[in-house]
């Protein structure tokens, strides 16, 4: 083969990561065919959901070839920015259907709470990267806060299921940072404590959502109507599914948002439990294979953002697919790289493109 | 700093540890799912498989009625009747063209029916009915269902109609609804909706009714029905009732719009009339208008290539989104900015020899040999031209623009109809902004002398300068442009309100403002409007203004010589009565010629009507080509 093409090749994949390509290409495979079951009867979202990936693989691309010293001068700047743009959203943000969660700038609106998805751990880590030669209690206590406000502004949106992926993101930095067991322990007593007031401060569509959860009869046609539809779903698939295309529940039925944040229903219904198992073993590889790299990670820095990012991919996965499955409540959470939408797929790799870097840059930081 | 290699290793490991117990707690995070698929698929698979394939659930959407549009006086604009309609199901019927070749033996189908529904067949889904013929006779009902037989999935469905009892009176300010496009579709996902609109065929696509479209909406109930295995209906589980859609009350007067619409007579043209104290708009032409009836059940490609294709446009909202220059009727404010600038005073005057000579061009007066002294009184009155060269000669384009901008003009007004034009406001950033080459944008101040006169970059919509009129007769306080009164909620009767609310309240001296108010009222009394306005019951005040549409090299202007699209654009702002004005408006007439001539008698019959209820026998303009030129203007 001719030499330069082999430099272009390898140009191309130098700083790819098999492992997680593989998987993360499964995936998008598994997902794009379930997009496709899920519309074709009505609006096929197939053709811009290529182009979503095309966009996700560009911007993985990019961030791989990066430098982690790079993606850390991001840091403080990105989260300043995030933070600016959910107090804007809170002071003239877009409101619909009760929810404030969107700037307009003219032409389109921008979701802000997005972005703190990455920010929030590519900050924390820098921040204990920063001070990582001698961590104390002032530390964690800065850093809680660092994660609070913005936390409390995309809940108060409200937008609960960013809110807990965000939340997640820095809780995982701050836990891998070293933050006390006492403490850990100590906050769950008082987080379980709490839990009249924080009943107080919900929004009344969210209590319903978690009294629904509890008994979702009690609501068949309003809040409960998607578990019980999507249980449905997930249940008459049986063993073996009911094959591709062949999903009546979804396809019959009033399943909304189901090429979204419900696609795990369809999938689920039409592959059975074979292509739950199938699932959950691509999942699992994913997130083990994000904690390999975490642990051969070089830096403080790297550390915890490849733990952080690692477990925002799990958090996704798991809350989406327990929501979908009728044991934890239903928020807003997309399926990585399953769920359809240009947004969630760029963040999703963008995490990525996190991972590759740390990983393929590990070499040259050692030297 | 001595790097501390112990305490970097027992991190290090502390770390390990850490990934290795979020390992495990993943693992069994995933085993739980594992179980609880488990538990699902196999274990509970039969009878999830039972509900799912032998009782399936289905929900049944049930419309909500959609809300009313009644005017201020509770004349309906907009209703919904219940008619009949064929439909096909394209997937469930043969041949499209022989099924409705065998249709067409037993009951009417114009050619027009045809290709609307080849336009509705290339817009929806397969599965989708589509109407082949809407508001059946009893009779074509009957004989339809005597030959149901023969046609698989044709069907007779009793649907609910959006109706404009009013036709095309207003039609540019109510809207029209049609059915629902791609478009839509991604609309009403953004505004998370689509569970609410599951089942809604039709959405507001323009005017009022797509402004307040889920006010209209209502919230979708449903049926919760048991089905076979083959999707018939078994029975009834339960039933939420649709929430029907609100009425919307509006500021518009039906019969003032009337009124105003037919003075027009066959002109092309807009008229904008508020009430200055609340910005209650009172009438909103645009004419020629459309029947907004014929969108509602699929209009049909050639009444659409029709309406589009005309050279008239009557699908153009002049009244928001056509903008021009306002000519004279700029005059007043013109006069304002002077007073309040300090660069004029009421009884300064000048001599005005008929021209106005800058930088080597003479600016020519309308009036050969010039008005002789002009004070500002005389100026608004007799609409002198080169007072104003000079003004704006003195106050230059920036202190014109900061103020002109004050009172809303080439700024979108926040009417709540979507999508007006913002106009133009000239200044030398717009210029800048405007044009790419670096030549083209500079700002030369001889264009500054035209912008004095309304002319030049000059361009705003009809809304804009009614807007900026009534706020001068409301002495300066600015309230936002809308059609809504208030919005009454179907269920509870309640009425939301919608507030008048202040835009702004300009710092004008009142002074000044009754200046410029007694030159306007002088205009109506003495001035170019005095002869339409001969004999009113009313005092009132206005300002005339003719639009250049095209300048004649050499200024021998011959009106009736000149092309009826070439001519010029009548203008005419006014507001009354002069001491408290409960209704302020402005009336353009494209290509009308002189203001004072087609502009003002449409003024003056809408004027009539609000203020005294007197009605006018004939339209006050008609296109009368070759008509002799009016000594006024």
């Amino acid at each position: 083969m001719p030499t330069f093409i082999n430099r272009f090749l390898n140009r191309l994949t130098d700083h790819l990561d098999g492992p997680l390509l593989v998987i993360a290409g499964l995936l998008l495979l598994i997902g794009t065919a379930t997009v496709y079951s899920a519309t074709y009867t009505t609006l096929s979202r197939v053709p811009s959901q290529i182009l979503n990936i095309a966009t996700a693989f560009a911007v993985m691309w990019v961030v791989a070839r990066t430098q982690p010293t790079t993606l850390m001068r991001f840091a403080v700047p990105l989260y300043v920015i995030g933070l600016v743009l959910l107090v804007l959203v809170f002071l003239f943000g877009v409101k619909v259907n009760g929810a404030r969660r969107w700037l307009s700038i003219g032409f389109t609106r921008i979701q802000p709470s997005e972005i703190m998805k990455i920010a929030m751990p590519l900050m924390l880590a820098w921040y204990f990267h920063k001070h990582e030669a001698a961590l104390r209690f002032k530390h964690y206590v800065v850093a809680a806060l660092i994660l609070i406000v913005p936390f409390g502004l995309i809940a108060k949106q409200p937008d609960l299921g960013t809110a807990i992926l965000v939340g997640a993101a820095g809780f995982f930095v701050i836990f891998f940072a070293g933050l006390s067991w006492k403490v850990l322990v100590g906050l769950l007593v008082a987080g379980g404590s709490a839990l009249p007031f924080l009943w107080n401060v919900l929004h009344d569509y969210q209590r319903k959502r978690i009294l629904t959860l509890l008994d979702p009869s009690s609501d068949p046609l309003g809040a409960g109507y998607h578990i019980i539809q999507s249980t449905i779903a997930i249940g008459s698939g049986g063993p073996l599914g009911k094959g591709w295309l062949n999903g009546t529940q979804t396809h019959l039925e009033f399943i909304p948002e189901r090429h979204t944040d419900f696609i795990f229903a369809v999938f689920s219904e039409e592959w059975g439990l074979l292509g739950n198992i199938v699932l959950l073993v691509l999942y699992f590889f994913l997130v083990g294979r994000g904690l390999v790299i975490a642990t051969n990670a070089p830096t403080l820095f790297s550390r915890l953002l490849a733990a952080a990012v690692t477990g925002l991919f799990f958090t996704c996965a798991f809350v989406n697919m327990g929501m979908v499955a009728g044991i934890l409540p239903v928020v807003g959470v997309p399926l990585p790289f399953m769920s359809y939408g240009g947004t969630a797929l760029v963040t999703f790799a963008l995490g990525l493109g996190i991972l590759m870097s740390i990983q393929s840059h590990r070499m040259l930081v050692k030297k | 700093m001595p790097h501390d290699f112990a305490s970097q290793d027992r991190e290090q490991s502390q770390f390990r540890f850490r990934l290795g117990f979020a390992g495990v707690a993943v693992l069994l995070c995933f085993t739980l799912l594992f179980i609880r698929f488990f538990y699902l698929q196999v274990l509970q698979h039969d009878y999830y498989a039972t509900r799912a394939e032998d009782n399936r659930i289905s929900l049944i959407p049930i419309m909500p009625n959609r809300g009313l549009i009644l005017d201020a006086n509770g004349v309906v604009m907009a209703r919904n009747y219940s008619a009949f309609t064929l439909e096909i199901i394209p997937s469930k019927s043969g041949d499209l063209d022989e099924t409705i070749d065998a249709l067409a033996a037993i009951i009417d189908i114009q050619p027009r029916d045809r290709r609307r529904f080849k336009k509705l067949l290339d817009e929806s889904k397969n599965f989708e009915s589509i109407p082949i013929r809407t508001k059946l006779t009893d009779e074509e009902v009957a004989r339809f269902a005597a030959n149901r037989y023969r046609f698989p999935g044709v069907e007779v469905k009793a649907r609910l109609f959006r109706q404009y009892p009013q036709g095309p009176l207003g039609a540019h300010a109510i809207g029209y609804i049609n059915r629902i496009n791609a478009k839509d579709v991604d609309w009403i996902e953004e505004n998370e909706q689509s569970a609410n609109y599951k089942g809604t065929e039709h959405i507001g696509k323009t005017g009022l009714e797509q402004h307040y479209e889920f006010d209209l909406h209502g919230v979708t109930g449903y049926e919760q029905v048991e089905v076979d295995a083959g999707g018939r209906a078994i029975r009834t589980l339960a039933r939420t009732a649709p929430i029907p859609g609100n009425n919307l009350t509006l500021t518009l007067d039906a019969k003032l719009q009337e009124v105003a619409e037919k003075a027009f007579g066959n002109r092309r043209g807009s008229l904008v009339a508020i009430e200055p104290s609340t910005g209650g708009i009172l009438a909103l032409v645009s004419t020629p208008t459309f029947d907004p009836n014929l969108f509602v059940d699929g209009i049909d490609p050639q009444s659409w290539k029709e309406l589009n294709e005309s050279l008239d446009k009557p699908m153009v909202n002049r009244a928001l989104n056509g903008a021009y220059p306002p000519g004279s009727t700029f005059k007043p404010f013109m006069a304002l900015a002077a007073l309040e600038t300090g660069k004029r005073t009421p009884g300064q005057a000048i001599a005005d020899p008929g021209f106005f000579n800058f930088g080597g061009h003479q600016f020519r007066d309308d009036k050969k040999g010039g008005h002789g002294m002009v004070d500002m009184y005389k100026s608004i009155t007799q609409s002198c031209d080169t007072y104003y060269y000079m003004l704006a000669n003195d106050m230059g384009i920036d202190n014109i623009a900061a103020f002109m901008k004050q009172l809303g003009l080439g700024q979108a007004t926040g009417i709540d109809i979507a999508g007006e034009s913002v106009g133009v406001l000239p200044s030398p950033e717009w210029k800048k902004r405007r044009f790419k080459r670096p030549e083209q944008q500079k700002w030369f101040a001889g264009e500054t002398i035209s912008i004095g006169i309304g002319q030049g970059y000059n361009a705003y919509t009809p809304l804009q300068l009614a807007l900026a009129t009534a706020t001068l007769a409301n002495n300066g306080v600015m309230y936002k442009p809308h059609l809504v009164k208030y919005i009454t909620d179907t269920r509870t009767g309640e009425k939301r309100l919608i507030e008048p609310k202040p835009l702004r309240t300009l710092p004008f001296k009142q002074q000044n403002i009754d200046t410029i108010k007694h030159a306007m009222v002088g205009v109506n009394k003495e001035g170019t409007g005095a002869r339409a306005f001969a004999g009113a019951a009313y005092e009132s005040g206005g300002k005339t203004g003719t639009a250049q549409v095209f300048s004649l090299k050499g200024g021998n202007y011959k009106e009736s010589a000149t092309h009826e699209r070439l001519r010029d654009h009548a203008l005419f702002i006014a507001f009354a009565p002069a001491d408290k004005p409960r209704i302020a408006l402005v009336v353009l007439v494209e290509n009308g010629g002189f203001g004072a001539q087609s502009a003002a008698p449409i003024a003056r019959q809408v004027l009539d009507y609000y203020l005294v209820g007197k009605e006018a026998k004939g339209p006050a303009a008609e296109d009368a080509s070759g008509e002799e030129s009016a000594d006024v203007h």
